[in-house]
């Protein structure tokens, strides 16, 4: 349970996390801020509070990895990775131009931090397996934590990781579904609707929690059930809103990926700001 | 006592053995299946190596990928399933999280186009060869023998990088002996000659070969042979000395003639050395059920259709 000190820095940690991502999205222009946006708090918790990793020695055999099966969400988990000191912050300005080591989707022999290449959808979830069989097989006892995007879900790959992870009875994977009810065309319910997501997984075999993906407690009594559970991998699905934080992205069709001017990302910044 | 490589009755037998021998001294080698393991007996290795080996069951995208989460953790997976489903049905999985992801899976693929005989139209690859080849930096390989697939496939699993084996599961011929000289990247010349040059791949494909030359002496004709084991990457220079040697190629593969071995040898000479190149497989068609001896007949891959060639060459 995190006391209200704890709860308030991860808080502020997770605002840090989102002015970087408007800001590198700004940047640029454009990007895929909905889907960034609504993974904050998961990323922050994970590699402020639960994640063993060495910014100083981010390929460390022993230590926790995270598949971002969803790549496109790169540009909020390269401001986590930047912020935690895995690269200079003035990379963020790079996103996605030419040359950069921070692309589109996570590349993890291009970006210092990310543990798996990603980008196209369901993939992220057998390799999650994968990297979970060969660290048990290796006596690696670390934990490997996925993130799967709602309409990735709809890819069958996922399902085919479902199976597998329980065969295997992977009890160090963790797997978290952003649950953000929006896909690309439109709200998933209205292109290729899933629910109920959290009974399909536990009809998978797996140990599942539904919870709130921007409460910090919520996350961290979630993340602690989980790793407790030694026998079976776990889903946590996470009630989250996309483009979360981006006052002109939360609530409108369309904000998977959208254009952000400068002054958007200055007037969402401020915002962001006086809520501290 | 020295191992007899070429001993075995089926060519998936010396594949078994040699990745079971290399587990042996490399703890970091796994092997997957993907509800084939009775077909390509990997139950040896199972058997041995129980927590080293992972059926996935029917789900040949989970498997490579899982493949490629294997590797990241620094194992050596090898990865089996028929080439239909290792190619068609796993190729985005292959292409991205195993190659574009510099992973280093390697990949089975058995029954290789009309080696799928009884399976039939369904699961005849002729296109595996032209995937596989499109995917940067993947080497791509046939084995043609017990010897050369003992050989070659340990060779690719420890080779740095992903790798495609094409691998005809059932029936093997003698051909090379244990000292044979046999390495990955490299052509075995089987036989020389100085009129033409018959260059194939894979078991049938070299065995008609191998045939169709004591077909064309019998026409005056000296023809050389090569056993093109890897397509990719592509033995130049050897592809080279024989153009300069005889003047004129013919190729003989058992897949779509479009971007297979014909075409690799054929887009190199154009560009160093432009020859005559004959391209013998498949063209332009899907497969269909049969026996062997009827498909190669079906396909016109017999050793007297490579004599027909040869004679209609200019």
């Amino acid at each position: 349970m995190l006391n209200e000190a704890e709860v308030k820095a991860l808080q502020k940690k997770a605002i840090d996390i989102r002015k970087l991502t408007i800001g590198a999205i700004a940047n640029l222009g454009a990007g895929h801020i909905g889907g960034a946006m609504s993974i904050v708090e998961l990323l922050t918790i994970l590699y402020h509070k639960w994640m063993q990793v060495d910014p100083t020695d981010p390929k460390k055999v022993d230590r926790d990895k995270l598949v971002v099966s969803k790549g496109h969400s790169g540009p909020a988990v390269y401001a986590t990775l930047a912020d935690k000191g895995f690269f200079p912050l003035e990379w963020l300005d790079t996103l996605n131009q030419g040359g950069t080591n921070l692309p589109s989707h996570c590349d993890m022999n291009k970006t210092p931090g990310v543990d798996f290449t990603t980008g196209s959808l369901g993939q992220g979830s057998s390799a999650a397996v994968g990297i979970a069989l060969g660290n048990r097989y290796q006596g690696i006892e670390r934990f490997t934590y996925l993130v799967l995007g709602d309409g990735e879900s709809q890819e069958g790959q996922v399902w085919e990781a479902a199976m597998s992870a329980a065969q295997f009875k992977l009890g160090k994977l963790i797997a978290f579904t952003d649950y953000n009810k929006q896909q690309l065309d439109d709200y998933c319910d209205n292109i290729m609707g899933m629910d109920p997501l959290d009974e399909k997984w536990a009809s998978f075999g797996w140990h599942v929690q539904k919870i709130d993906g921007h409460d910090f407690n919520a996350l961290d009594a979630a993340i602690e059930a989980a790793q407790a559970e030694t026998k079976k991998p776990s889903m946590i699905v996470l009630d989250t809103v996309k483009s979360k934080g981006y006052c002109f992205g939360e609530g409108i069709k369309g904000n998977h990926s959208m254009g952000i001017n400068t002054e958007q990302a200055s007037e969402a910044i401020a915002k962001l700001e006086s809520e501290v | 006592m020295a191992k007899k490589y070429n001993t075995y009755d089926h060519m998936r037998d010396a594949f078994v053995d040699a990745m079971t021998d290399l587990a042996a001294a490399n703890k970091n080698l796994v092997m997957l299946d993907a509800d084939l393991s009775g077909c390509v007996n990997s139950g040896c290795f199972q058997a041995k190596y129980p927590d080293r080996f992972f059926n996935v069951g029917i789900s040949e995208a989970d498997m490579v990928g899982i493949a490629a989460g294997l590797s990241a953790t620094g194992l050596i997976p090898v990865a089996h399933t028929f080439a239909c489903f290792a190619s068609r049905r796993a190729f985005d999985q292959f292409f991205l999280s195993a190659n574009y992801a510099k992973q280093n899976v390697k990949l089975v693929g058995t029954d290789p186009g009309i080696t799928s005989q009884m399976n039939g139209g369904t699961h005849m690859p002729f296109e595996d060869f032209g995937l596989m080849k499109m995917v940067p930096g993947l080497v791509v390989f046939e084995p043609s023998d017990s010897v050369s697939c003992y050989k070659l496939s340990q060779q690719a699993a420890i080779h740095k990088g992903s790798t495609y084996m094409r691998l005809q599961r059932k029936g093997t011929t003698v051909r090379y002996t244990d000292d044979t000289k046999i390495e990955l990247g490299r052509g075995i010349v089987i036989k020389d000659g100085i009129d033409v040059t018959l260059i194939a791949t894979g078991l049938v494909m070299v065995d008609a070969a191998v045939k169709a030359v004591e077909l064309l002496e019998a026409e005056g004709i000296s023809a050389a042979v090569i056993d093109m084991h890897t397509v990719k990457p592509l033995d130049e220079a050897l592809v080279l000395e024989y153009a300069k040697k005889t003047g004129k190629i013919v190729t003989i593969e058992n897949a779509q003639r479009c971007n297979g071995l014909g075409s690799a040898i054929s887009d190199y000479l154009s560009e160093v050395h432009p020859t005559l190149v004959k391209r013998m497989g498949i063209d332009d068609e899907f497969g269909e059920v049969g026996t062997l001896a009827y498909l190669q007949k079906r396909y016109s891959l017999m050793p007297e259709d490579i004599v027909k060639t040869v004679l209609a060459l200019k």
